[in-house]
């Protein structure tokens, strides 16, 4: 196809696309102007019937409690397709000498960032835990304070190279952290199916609105999320660093 | 809409294509995750401060990790390759 018939064919479907587009904003409520029902409702009896004084926690971890279920194993299954992908593969091998893994430092970190980044460390994981465990109560839950979490040990990395990030999270510990949390998560849900009948309804005691042992289940299931994301993120990481350090072609070297 | 919701809609606008403009492979990732903060500000300021929260980790942390180590294998491989070439070619 010559330039100007491609030029004619983007310029008619260009027009034609913006009709379309003018149309359909055109039919859009006002700027601000909510009509839903099911918000309205949620954020009515999220306090009063579920306890929890952050709606969308209540949301993810107690309404819609099984939607997040196949999120949380989105996240397991991407995660095991990256460690699939980045494995070993015949051609390659891995690197055992420890001198070598330690001169791929990124060109070594200055004494300024290694600085900056161990300081960070112990406010990140406390951050992390905080944000995990007041899920119900605060903005946040066990997916932001799980990566939270995890940016700790990656900092680690920053600071002092790679060989110390493996020490702080053995490849054994991220992944049985992972396997733990999905299946928390899942073992939370089968709970309400044991104790009240139905698969994901609450089966603990509310609490009082506001404390951080309150509504019910949410504070366990925003844990075992916690350590399902915190241990994703890390496999994930590390699969990428083995496979940008460690493992070399046979043949390349 | 107020000023700062506004600002932060024209942040994101000006920064999504910053992202697109930028040449290098290795810069795009920097500008993708001033992308992601001000995506972080617009979320915040739209009153979704737990979307805000994941937003600011996964797209300053989680993904640039990632997409610089994977840059990094690429071009070490280049690397590798016109070596083999250069040693074969003479």
């Amino acid at each position: 196809m010559s330039r100007r018939a491609r030029l004619m064919l983007f310029g008619g479907s260009a027009v034609g696309l913006a009709i379309v587009l003018v149309l359909g904003l055109r039919g859009l409520p006002g700027f601000g102007d909510y009509h839903g029902v099911y918000g309205r409702v949620l954020s009515g009896i999220g306090v009063t019937e579920r306890h929890a004084t952050d709606v969308v926690t209540a949301l993810n971890f107690d309404f819609r409690g099984f939607d997040t279920l196949g999120e949380e194993f989105i996240l397991f299954g991407s995660v095991l397709g990256v460690v699939l992908i980045l494995r070993e593969m015949r051609d390659e091998h891995e690197q055992p000498s420890q001198a070598e893994a330690e001169e791929h430092r990124f060109a070594g970190p200055s004494e300024a960032l290694a600085a900056l980044a161990i300081g960070l460390v112990p406010g990140m994981i406390a951050l992390g835990v905080y944000i995990v465990v007041h899920g119900q109560l605060t903005p946040g839950g066990g997916f932001q304070g799980g990566i939270v979490l995890a940016s700790g040990p990656l900092a680690i990395f920053l600071a002092g190279g790679y060989l110390r990030l493996k020490l702080s999270s053995p490849h054994t510990l991220i992944e049985i952290a992972d396997a733990v949390g999905a299946a928390g998560y899942a073992l939370v849900g089968l709970g309400g199916l044991v104790f009240v009948g139905v698969f994901f309804k609450n089966f603990l005691p509310f609490g009082i609105p506001g404390h951080l042992l309150s509504a019910g289940q949410m504070d366990i299931a925003s844990v075992a999320v916690g350590f399902e994301v915190n241990g994703a993120f890390l496999v994930a990481w590390s699969e990428f660093l083995d496979q940008t350090i460690l493992v070399t072609r046979g043949s390349g070297s | 809409m107020t000023i700062l919701q506004i600002a932060a809609l024209s942040a994101v606008a000006l920064a999504g294509g910053a992202v697109v403009a930028a040449p290098d492979p290795l810069r795009q990732t920097m500008v993708l995750g001033i992308y992601g903060l001000t995506l972080t500000m617009l979320f915040f300021v739209f009153q979704a401060p737990d979307v805000a929260l994941s937003e600011i980790v996964v797209s300053t942390v989680g993904l640039p990790v990632m997409i610089l180590l994977a840059l990094r294998k690429i071009n070490e491989q280049e690397r590798q390759r016109r070596d083999a070439e250069g040693g074969e070619d003479p």
